[in-house]
């Protein structure tokens, strides 16, 4: 127990190392000190300017989605009991990018605070659908018919968003920004926005956690322990959409990072949900604020949005992952 | 007629040394597509911006007729009609080749990233190299292909796992959509509307001296396929059953790969990545045709018939605007696969 | 010497070690048990006896030769496995997978010949599937399946039978059923080898048994001479007595109750 307790305050200590990082380091590196001040409330001064107007609020939103993207992940993975799982699949990016599609296409809006809402809800949609479509009728969420709900959905939408971004130039151009992930550009407001949903979602979280531990091991057994199984999946589902369908809508789809996380995190502490949700919710914002970072110093001056990263980052993780265990179905 | 009773029927062919087993349900099914897949083609060679009754394109199609029909016909619609026929059976192929070895419906080229490999390969043609037919071609096949080789050597392990494969694959087509949605970005944006329209999957404007080469190509790679389906029936009994009867596993499994992926990476350095009808067609065709395991003459068919029969509708749906047959077959690929989840609950409920 | 052995065979999985210079002699025409503790190597030694597994060093011998050297189709007309785990294609009827053993005799043009369709037609009838010729095989219940099965094998018409624990997960009624079809198989002329975790079982019906213990072959003989209380204390930790079966004079082993 104390083991566990001191490798979360060691993942704390980094966390809080990599957020200063991510607000020192950029185009241009500002020193901690200066850092600090800025944090403290100095506003005067070109660095904090830039301290406050970019490298604050791109920090702020670096942890809470990622926060949010390791969550969903580690509740998609516990609650398919398929470690391989990531909230992508059940078609979050698909129906957020569809639904920016057309705010861009057809209501011609032109910027993310515009279009957020506009995310958020096609994720919304589009993660029922393929969760309802893809569970109904059978006692469990069966992984295969899930995923390949997932892929169907994901398909048809994508059809469409590529035939709206042909027609539409503009369309085109808007798309393109917003398909790769990024948590740049994006003022405290759109934040402050997907917040409340995130917390709502990581609260939900703890609360089934432990009901987690007991689905791990089958649904009969769980049910033999006491667990309300069908109440537990209800709100594994709302949490998920509320979580992924919030990051997405604020930074874009951004691969991996619920798939990878959790793994980790089940890799230090066991299989224990509890645990694996607190290592999560540090170890997560940590990978996305790195990646950020490795995003803006390596092509420096130009920036890497972190999406990109982390697909550079996650998929040797995932394939390596594959590699080592001793393959099983989906 | 047979002494055993199969459970469904079958047709037995005897003679000289040589007999075969026809499955009749999915020779039918085979047949009925087939002659679909014509009746498609014919209205394609007939309409468009210039409507041309059907005896003047039969008349056309026996060589009587000349001039200005004759070029309509045989030269500016007839490669895209073949190119469909031929290409949609490619993809089918490939994809009941893909599913039956990783034994998982999602097994497919397109889900395991060989399709985005290929388009990280035209893209780089055509942001680095021109874009011209022939580079874009090639970079797409040789992005395929190397994409396939990766996919494959980091799935390797004492041999190759379809489950590994395909989540392998999967890992390895997101870096590569990372890196395509870079390219795109990073790139001035008539240079990258270009890709876009290639990335969607197109047949238009295809020419004999661009689909000939590879049509030839696919049709001998497809007798390939048609006669390792006795092979792939044998795999599909597991690993252990099929080395029991005498397969050399690994390396037959190997050998479809490439085959598959041959197939694949050829028809997508033509027409740029058709998805979701490598998926689509073999569950459609073990469906219809009740066959157990893959069923390459009903893939091929039905995928033939996909592909002419979105074109077709990808040209005239919203005339005069033309849409990428890859629009066409992403959409209602996935149309058909939500249906058909639909429909199995209804079963199971 | 006999038709299938086994020459100081060592297999291993990257660094462990599950069969150590192993040495086994099949006795051609015998029906032989190899058992053992779980993970004592007697699937391992199955399959690499059936060229399923390469050993590292040593060499399994077919017929005078390195098994290796024949290809892999002419091993297969020689000698039959029917796998622990095999996976019956979806919506695959009974005909068709038993058809399927037809393989190592088929070719591109020759996919159904007279010789594949009587082939098939004994093979069912052997098995008592004839039956459920039409029937889908995941409608059938856990014995009928595993006949079919063992259908398939038959199909192929080999001298030589491996069966990887065929009574698994049947029920006793079936298990019996499964073992007599085996003896049945034996006493027409074929070297049945069976790798079997009922001790009882293999005593009764083998002709020849192999017992193993942590990758080596601790005994080799026939039930009598093999089964001994003093063995079974020593191979399987278990303290018994060890009498006469009563229907097959064969020895019978009834574990002794801890006071």
């Amino acid at each position: 127990m104390t083991r566990r307790l001191l490798g979360l305050l060691a993942a704390l200590v980094a966390l809080t190392v990599v957020v200063v990082a991510s607000i020192a380091v950029g185009t241009r590196f500002i020193e901690p000190s200066v850092v600090i001040n800025a944090l403290l409330g100095e506003t005067r001064g070109e660095e904090a300017i830039i301290v406050h107007s970019l490298r604050i609020p791109r920090t702020v939103l670096g942890i809470v989605a990622g926060v949010a993207l390791g969550v969903a992940g580690a509740l998609i993975q516990a609650l398919t009991r398929n470690p391989l799982a990531d909230s992508g699949i059940l078609g979050v990016n698909a129906g957020a990018t569809f639904a920016v599609a057309i705010g861009v296409s057809v209501f011609g809006i032109g910027s993310i605070t515009g279009y957020l809402w506009f995310a958020f809800v096609g994720a919304l949609l589009v993660t029922v659908a393929v969760y309802v479509i893809g569970s109904a009728g059978r006692r469990s969420a069966d992984p295969i018919t899930l995923t390949l709900a997932g892929v169907a959905i994901a398909a048809v939408l994508s059809g469409v968003t590529t035939a709206m971004t042909l027609i539409n130039p503009r369309a085109f151009d808007e798309l393109r920004n917003w398909e790769v992930g990024s948590v740049a550009g994006r003022d405290l407001g759109i934040t402050a926005t997907i917040a409340p949903f995130v917390v709502v979602g990581v609260i939900i979280a703890v609360v089934v956690a432990r009901s987690l531990n007991s689905i791990a091991l089958g649904d009969d057994l769980a049910v033999a322990l006491g667990t309300r199984v069908g109440l537990v999946r209800v709100a594994v589902v709302i949490a998920v959409t509320l979580l992924a369908g919030s990051a997405t809508a604020a930074a874009g789809p951004i691969l991996f990072l619920g798939l990878v996380i959790p793994h980790i995190a089940r890799w230090i502490v066991g299989p224990e949900q509890r645990w694996i949700l607190a290592y999560t919710i540090v170890l997560s914002p940590l990978l996305l604020l790195l990646s950020d970072l490795i995003g803006r110093v390596i092509i420096r001056p130009g920036e890497m949005p972190v999406g990109i990263v982390m697909a550079f980052v996650g998929a040797p993780v995932l394939i390596f992952l594959v590699r080592r265990r001793k393959a099983s179905s989906l | 007629m047979s002494g055993v009773d199969f459970g469904h029927r079958v047709a037995i062919i005897r003679g000289r040394g040589m007999s075969l087993r026809i499955h009749r349900r999915a020779v039918l099914v085979s047949l009925l597509f087939a002659v679909a897949t014509v009746a498609v083609s014919l209205v394609t060679l007939a309409t468009g911006d210039f409507e041309l009754g059907l005896d003047r394109v039969i008349g056309a199609l026996l060589g009587r007729e000349t001039g200005i029909v004759h070029l309509v016909v045989m030269e500016w619609r007839m490669p895209r009609v073949v190119a469909a026929i031929v290409f949609g059976a490619a993809l089918a192929v490939s994809g009941a080749i893909f599913q039956s070895i990783t034994r998982n419906p999602l097994g497919s080229p397109d889900v395991m990233g060989f399709s985005t490999g290929a388009y990280t390969g035209a893209l780089v043609a055509i942001v680095f190299g021109g874009g011209s037919f022939v580079v874009t071609a090639t970079g797409s096949l040789v992005g395929g292909l190397l994409t396939a080789a990766l996919v494959y050597l980091f799935a390797y392990r004492r041999g190759v796992q379809g489950f590994r494969l395909i989540i392998v694959g999967i890992g390895i087509g997101a870096m590569l959509e990372s890196v395509n949605s870079w390219l795109i970005l990073r790139s001035k944006l008539e240079v990258v509307r270009t890709a876009a329209i290639w990335g969607a999957g197109s047949l238009g404007g295809v020419r004999w001296e661009q689909v000939l080469p590879a049509i030839i190509v696919v049709v001998a790679l497809l007798c390939f396929g048609i006669a390792a389906a006795r092979r792939l029936s044998a795999m599909e009994l597991g690993d252990d059953a099929a080395s029991a009867l005498g397969v050399n596993v690994n390396r037959s499994r190997l050998l479809l790969v490439l085959l598959g992926v041959s197939l694949t990476a050829l028809v997508t350095a033509v027409t740029g990545p058709i998805v979701f009808l490598a998926l689509a067609a073999p569950q459609i065709a073990r469906r219809l045709s009740r066959s157990s395991g893959v069923a390459l003459l009903p893939s091929a068919a039905i995928g033939a018939f996909l592909l002419a029969a979105c074109d077709l509708v990808g040209q005239r749906l919203f005339a005069p605007l033309a849409i990428p047959v890859g629009i066409i077959t992403v959409t209602v690929g996935g149309a058909y696969l939500v249906w058909l989840l639909v429909h199995e609950i209804r079963r199971t409920v | 010497m006999s038709a299938l052995t086994a020459e100081a065979i060592t297999v291993g999985y990257d660094s462990r070690v599950v069969l150590g210079d192993l040495t086994v002699e099949i006795p051609d025409g015998g029906f032989t048990a190899i058992i053992g503790p779980n993970a004592c190597g007697k699937s391992t030694l199955l399959r690499a006896l059936s060229r399923l597994i390469v050993p590292t060093s040593g060499r399994v011998i077919l017929d005078g030769r390195s098994i290796r050297d024949y290809p892999a189709t002419v091993v297969a007309r020689r000698l039959g496995l029917l796998p622990q785990t095999s996976i019956a294609p979806d919506g695959i009827t009974v005909a068709e997978l038993v058809a399927r053993g037809r393989f190592p005799h088929q070719g591109l043009l020759r996919q159904w010949s007279a010789a594949d369709e009587k082939a098939v037609a004994e093979a069912m009838a052997a098995t008592s599937v004839t039956e459920l010729s039409g029937l889908r095989v995941d409608e059938l219940s856990g014995g009928q399946r595993q006949r079919v099965w063992i259908a398939m094998v038959l199909a192929q018409q080999t001298e030589l039978l491996l069966l990887d624990e065929p009574t698994t997960f049947l029920d006793i009624a079936h298990q019996v059923d499964v073992m007599e079809l085996c003896r049945e198989l034996n006493e027409s002329g074929r070297t049945v080898v069976v790798v079997l975790h009922d001790l009882n079982q293999a005593a009764r019906y083998a002709t020849h048994l192999v017992v193993m213990d942590r990758g080596t072959i601790v005994a080799t003989g026939t039930p009598a001479e093999v089964i001994t209380e003093q063995l079974v204390r020593e191979v399987f930790g278990l303290p018994c007595l060890v009498i006469q079966d009563p229907e097959s004079g064969t020895p019978m082993i009834v574990p002794r109750v801890r006071r």
